[in-house]
């Protein structure tokens, strides 16, 4: 009985992730390896490696890896960066902490389609948008954001999506802090400098491994913020992973290559999950 | 007397820069609400209007166009209802796991975060060729089962982690009176586990309230979700600023104003209770 127990409790949420697992990933083998094109229904049959042949010979392959990539790494740094900076701003009381405390999380409780059309429209356009004017009261000219500089655009939207989740994460972590041990060192001459790098950056160490977990989780498929501002373009500028897979089934309608292009996703998967595993291992087994 | 000095010096320093930060980073959000109630001649006037009398008259016409509040409902109850099922389904599993550890119960953990690692258009065309066969396709049971398998990797997790903070021998000693396994769960462990449980209700409630990308693509007019509503914004004939913003504005409130509240629990939850 005390084995059954334990496994008919864990059995709902283990089978119903198994299926929701397995049964999308057998389908996706399977459309992977036939010709599948919704406005081609005629054409089908067996076809093999070819449509990874041709996802990944595909010119916006390379392209749409290269910026998963650095949109993964740019956010990450920016946000774990900045996100320190703040938190070390506000570890310590000020006339209406608490209210910018609310103020500086409130972008992260935002979907991420409005952020975009927040960003893409009142934030970026070239001619009534608020950075334009600034710009334009400055003295410069006005940028088109999404268009001159597409993958910058998408990772200044996402990181202003990330930021208020990592300062909060570091925030709490600072709190928990121990003042009298920072006493201890100030009195002992510490200056602020040796603090930081011998007290506040490895008390930190672990919640950034947290931020960097939960982040990558949710950065490797960004969708809605391309989606909704560049659409991948112009070009290929901001196509990521997941973006150039739904362009292959919704806009090409050819769900053969856009499964072997989600089995390539898989894979990179896989390998940001081992490095993800060896870092949680470490840092939460303690 | 001069190291004071400095003291408050630094201290105005900080509480300045801490406040100026803060403007800019709110600043998009600050903006997004003044355009919703400006008119979209206000909206986009050059140079932008700071002061101005604001009006509601985008927020009646979103609501006559587009039925603001069947999305509204839709959001509502695809996020509870995958909240409560993901519950259901998560909180037994993470009790088996932190109670009745075995040698196989840390793969599972494992596991069951990678599934999360797979970007969900990976999986989008077998899902919508199940959802399109069930019938399920733009009704809200088929975006509150997308959402629970979604999210339930992670509630499991966040569970786990509160349950194993709880020592085994308060259940045994309730086990040694005589008590039955639902009485165990229901007097022992679930005052214990409360917060535990909130927090992650809370997650998993902001989650599905902004998930986009299911919504966008398994529904349409009669399960669309708030997130679909504020996407058909974007397309060129919707594109009018001040009632984007209104519509943004009714989308986001709810939520956000509910997270400030829980963001206490929010960290403990998100962090797997390893930052306090």
């Amino acid at each position: 009985m005390n084995r059954f127990i334990p496994r008919a409790l864990m059995a709902p949420a283990v089978i119903s992730l198994f299926l929701w697992m397995i049964v999308p990933l057998v389908m996706t083998i399977y459309f992977s390896l036939i010709r599948y094109n919704l406005m081609q229904p005629d054409q089908t049959g067996f076809i093999g490696l070819e449509n990874f042949e041709y996802f990944m010979t595909d010119p916006s392959f390379g392209t749409a890896v290269m910026n998963t990539l650095l949109l993964l790494g740019s956010v990450i740094l920016i946000t774990v960066v900045l996100g320190t900076l703040l938190a070390l701003l506000i570890d310590e009381p000020f006339p209406g902490r608490g209210l910018v405390r609310i103020l500086l999380i409130s972008p992260f409780f935002v979907m991420p389609t409005v952020n975009a059309l927040l960003w893409k429209h009142m934030m970026m356009n070239p001619i009534y948008g608020v950075l334009a004017q600034v710009w334009i009261f400055f003295g410069g000219t006005p940028v088109d954001w999404l268009t001159d500089f597409p993958l910058f655009s998408v990772i200044v939207i996402v990181s202003w999506q990330w930021l208020p989740f990592a300062t909060l994460i570091f925030i709490t972590s600072l709190q928990s802090m121990n003042r009298e041990q920072l006493e201890a060192s100030r009195m002992d001459g510490a200056n602020y400098l040796q603090q930081l790098r011998y007290l506040y950056l490895p008390h930190l160490a672990r919640s950034v491994a947290i931020v960097v977990m939960i982040e990558m989780i949710f950065l490797l498929s960004v969708f809605a913020e391309i989606y909704t501002t560049t659409g991948g373009g112009p070009g290929d500028a901001s196509t990521n992973v997941a973006f150039l897979i739904f362009k292959q089934a919704l806009l090409n309608f050819d769900a053969g290559v856009a499964s072997a292009g989600a089995l390539f996703a898989v894979v990179l998967a896989n390998i940001a999950a081992v490095f993800l595993i060896r870092m949680v291992g470490k840092n939460l087994d303690k | 007397m001069t190291q004071r000095k400095t003291f408050s010096w630094l201290f105005w320093l900080r509480t300045l820069t801490a406040w100026g930060v803060t403007f800019l980073l709110f600043f998009p959000l600050g903006w997004l609400v003044l355009t919703a109630f400006k008119t979209e001649l206000q909206a986009i006037s050059v140079p932008p209007l700071v002061f101005f009398t604001p009006t509601l008259e985008n927020f009646e016409i979103v609501q006559e166009r587009s039925d603001y509040m069947l999305y509204a409902t839709n959001s509502l109850i695809t996020s509870v209802a995958s909240t409560i099922l993901g519950l259901a389904l998560a909180f037994p599993a993470a009790y088996a796991m932190a109670f009745f550890k075995g040698k196989y119960t840390k793969d599972i953990l494992m596991w069951m975060l990678s599934t999360k690692m797979m970007p969900a258009v990976g999986a989008l065309v077998p899902v919508y060729v199940m959802a399109q066969t069930s019938g399920l396709l733009d009704t809200r049971t088929g975006l509150v089962i997308v959402f629970t398998l979604s999210n339930l990797p992670i509630m499991v997790w966040m569970l786990y982690s509160y349950l194993k903070e709880i020592p085994a021998e308060i259940l045994e000693a309730s086990r040694m009176d005589g008590a039955t396994l639902w009485n165990e769960f229901r007097y022992v462990l679930l005052p214990l586990t409360m917060g535990g449980l909130a927090s992650t209700g809370l997650l998993t409630l902001v989650l599905s309230w902004n998930e986009a990308f299911w919504s966008l693509n398994l529904s349409a007019a009669k399960a669309g979700t708030l997130a679909t509503l504020i996407a058909s914004y974007s397309s060129p004939e919707g594109l009018f600023w001040a009632k984007l913003s209104a519509a943004s504005f009714m989308a986001i409130a709810p939520i956000v104003v509910f997270g400030w509240f829980s963001q206490k629990q929010l960290v403990q939850g998100l962090t797997f209770g390893a930052v306090k």
